[in-house]
């Protein structure tokens, strides 16, 4: 009896094949009806965002691109002709590469700032990439040898011509000031946050009172008080470089700025570190190089990042103070009688945009990067 | 015998170890040096300070903000001739500072809000366009952006004749926003006045609401009431008075407007640099604040039975604004510290008028660069006391 019901039964032993969705659901088109007409306010915005691209970029494209002026010499080459309409003339920022690079760099001295750019990239993606070996000792490099050899080659001396600095210029500028700012802030920010931490109570309040200062006050009236008030706090007849006033203005400004990101890092760190710490029997000194930093400048690499960029940002100041970094130079070009045509400032400004850009986008990229890579243990 | 001899032997040493090794007394004593040696600089400083001052022949003393100015101004808020004296181009620069501060806080506010609540919309093209907006403008230097739209937008924009009419009669020319010019009539001010008074009214209202519901259980819509009583009294009062506010058009005359009012190129290029930027800013401080309320808050007031708006309204908004407020304040401070950029493009701000022009007319660097600071710095230290008791009031309380 059960014998024949078996044989006759039908029972599918494998799985359907899942039928595709509807036309409607799948495919660019329901992605499309999912994320771009969903509902009658939706239609609406997608609409105007694709009016306002049609609008805008095609004229964008066409101003940098298509009527784009690619060689020239001169500013001839830049002039609208017979009514036709101009766009970027780019021209102008290859002729003036070199300037917008280095200033004005005795051009036979040049190899001196390309190798030290050349030299500091490589650095960085030594001690950036998580891959390298041996990044600590890269790290010590880069913050002590790296900086006086790029002092030597920079600046010249011991068998290399001397070139002073109001001859420095366009992008080395930007990364010198960047840089020593970077370098001089990282000290300065971890002595002023253990400060502001200490038990000492006045020790507390002279780091409390200098970080809520410079923090209170514009980089601009820094750099003021450095080109303007530093001479005159120094004795009579000692006077120092201009962009030396400026780079000690940049250091303390990014210096408190600094410290409060890494108190962040500080504050994290648990008690029980602090503890354990001290009941090895370490010293302050000891259980803050050993337990406590190593940990907290960890966490708060990202944070060190976005500092880097805005100080990177903030560099381009340094121009209202008359020095000439990349925004500088490039500005300082407009005024050039045999280059002068109404389209040189946009395209020299979006040059300038592009490269900080870049700079400053990768570095933030970096930041996400490293977030994500220290997060891992609490990804849910 | 051993054991005395050690005591014997140990006492005065251990008596230095215990001075030298006592942590209260090794903290006192780094701190005197730390004392001594900010004591020293200072007097170092003071002493170099007052040399230098007595060779440039400048007497330390803040007599010469009464002196005669004689520069001008190109934006004069208040009154200010070339007579007047130093201490009024002070206040016409703090005036200037403050206009360009307040008007770009409400654009990057209104702007931030709307990208932060984009790059988290469903629909595609909407939130890849607030992204590449907030990746473009956050990544490049404000200055930059000052001197593109002064130098590469305003400049090159044809003249008064041939510029574009936007709506409301206003004018964008390489003169700047022309626009109707509101002019105040009789009993305006009381307009002006019920604003408040609706205010404390809705406040009232949305007190007694509470307690009602409290009490009853029956809700009121306390949202639209008070947006109706603060829109519509002052607007009721307006027209019962016979509309007291009428307008002047620019006009062109010749090769320049006639009437109306202008926002300067310099005004105009400030304003759309510094909203633009700090709103990629506000941007990410709103979209962070949103995703930091967790779906289960929504997940939650749904299965109570709110609907999306009060879901909204009741639950995310407010916990999202916990979040956003203290980085939007701190967005704010920055961008009035970042408002000192006029200088290079020459809006006449505080730094640009005082520790620009008067600086260099009168060389009182120290006093000039302090006040500067000073000013900025009372800025930030009132912005952050009233931050730490705003926080103090809404952070949550556990336990």
């Amino acid at each position: 009896m059960s014998r024949i019901e078996t044989d006759t039964v039908f029972v599918r032993r494998d799985f359907l094949e899942p039928e595709a969705p509807p036309a409607s659901l799948g495919g660019f088109p329901g992605w499309a009806r999912k994320h771009l007409f969903s509902s009658p306010l939706n239609i609406l915005v997608t609409l105007a965002m694709a009016l306002l691209l049609v609008w805008a970029g095609p004229p964008l494209f066409r101003w940098l691109f298509v009527d784009a002026v690619w060689t020239g010499t001169n500013r001839d080459a830049c002039l609208p002709k017979n009514g036709e309409p101009m766009g970027a003339c780019w021209a102008f920022v290859h002729a003036k590469l070199a300037q917008f690079t280095f200033g004005s760099y005795p051009a036979d001295q040049r190899w001196r700032p390309s190798l030290v750019m050349i030299g500091f990239f490589l650095g960085l993606a030594w001690i950036a990439i998580p891959k390298m070996p041996r990044r600590r000792e890269g790290t010590w490099l880069m913050l002590t040898a790296f900086p006086v050899l790029t002092f030597w080659l920079l600046y010249g001396g011991f068998g290399l011509p001397i070139v002073e600095t109001p001859n420095w210029g366009g992008l080395l500028v930007t990364l010198v000031v960047a840089i020593t700012g970077i370098v001089a802030s990282l000290p300065l920010g971890i002595l002023l946050a253990l400060g502001r931490r200490s038990k000492l109570p006045f020790i507390k309040i002279v780091s409390v009172v200098f970080i809520e200062i410079w923090r209170g006050v514009p980089l601009i009236t820094v750099l003021f008080m450095a080109s303007v008030m530093l001479p005159l706090f120094l004795p009579n007849g000692v006077n120092f470089d201009k962009l030396l006033r400026a780079l000690i203005g940049v250091a303390l400004f990014t210096g408190a700025y600094m410290a409060e990101t890494i108190r962040g890092g500080l504050q994290a760190i648990p008690k029980g570190q602090y503890e354990g710490a001290a009941s090895l029997g370490l010293s302050y000194w000891q259980s803050m190089r050993l337990i406590i930093l190593p940990q907290a400048l960890k966490i708060v690499i990202p944070g060190i990042v976005n500092s880097f960029i805005s100080l990177f940002k903030d560099t381009s100041l340094v121009m209202i103070i008359g020095l000439y970094d990349l925004l500088g130079s490039i500005q300082r070009n407009f005024s050039d009688a045999s280059w002068s045509t109404p389209s040189i400032a946009p395209t020299g400004l979006i040059f300038a945009a592009a490269v900080f850009w870049v700079f400053c986008f990768s570095m933030s990229r970096y930041s996400m990067y490293m977030e994500r890579k220290l997060n891992t243990g609490r990804k849910r | 015998m051993t054991l005395r001899d050690k005591t014997v032997d140990e006492t005065p040493r251990s008596l230095v170890r215990a001075v030298l090794y006592d942590a209260t007394i090794r903290g006192w004593v780094f701190q005197g040096l730390v004392l001594l040696f900010l004591i020293l600089f200072a007097v170092w400083v003071i002493h170099n300070t007052a040399v230098n001052l007595r060779a440039a022949n400048i007497p330390f003393g803040f007599d010469f903000l009464n002196m005669r100015a004689g520069f001008d101004i190109s934006q004069k808020p208040i009154d200010y001739t070339l007579d007047s004296s130093h201490a009024q181009a002070f206040k016409v620069g703090l005036l200037n500072t403050i206009i360009v501060s307040v008007l770009g806080i409400v654009f990057a506010t209104i702007i931030g809000f709307v990208v932060g609540i984009s790059r988290l919309s469903n629909n595609w093209l909407l939130a890849r366009a607030a992204t590449v907006y907030v990746e473009t403008l956050r990544n490049v230097p404000l200055l930059l952006q000052l001197l593109f739209w002064y130098k590469a937008v305003l400049s090159v924009l044809p003249g008064p004749r041939q510029g574009y009419w936007l709506p409301l009669s206003i004018n964008l020319s390489n003169r700047g926003l022309t626009m109707p010019r509101p002019i105040i009539g009789e009993g305006f001010e009381i307009v002006l006045w019920t604003v408040p008074v609706a205010m404390v009214l809705a406040w009232v209202m949305a007190r007694w609401a509470k307690r009602r519901q409290i009490a009853t259980g029956q809700s009121f819509p306390v949202f639209r009431a008070s947006l109706g009583l603060i829109v519509g009294l002052p607007l009721a009062v307006f027209l019962v008075l016979g509309a007291p506010l009428s307008f002047e058009f620019p006009e062109l005359k010749g090769f320049n407007f006639v009437g109306g009012m202008v926002i300067h190129p310099e005004l105009t290029a400030m304003l759309f640099g510094i909203s633009l930027y700090t709103a990629t800013f506000i941007a990410e401080t709103v979209r962070g604040g949103i995703l930091a309320v967790s779906a289960g808050q929504s997940e939650a007031a749904f299965s109570l039975g709110l609907r999306p708006n009060q879901t909204m309204r009741l639950i995310v908004v407010p916990q999202a604004m916990r979040v956003i407020i203290p980085p939007l304040t701190s967005q704010y401070l920055n961008l009035t510290k970042n408002s000192s950029l006029a200088l290079a493009i020459g809006y006449p701000d505080l730094v640009a008028v005082f520790a620009g022009s008067t600086l260099n007319i009168t060389g009182h660097a120290i006093e000039v660069i302090a006040i500067t600071m000073a000013v900025y710095l009372a800025l930030s230290l009132i912005t952050a006391a009233l931050m730490n008791w705003f926080n103090a009031r809404v952070a949550l309380v556990e336990r």
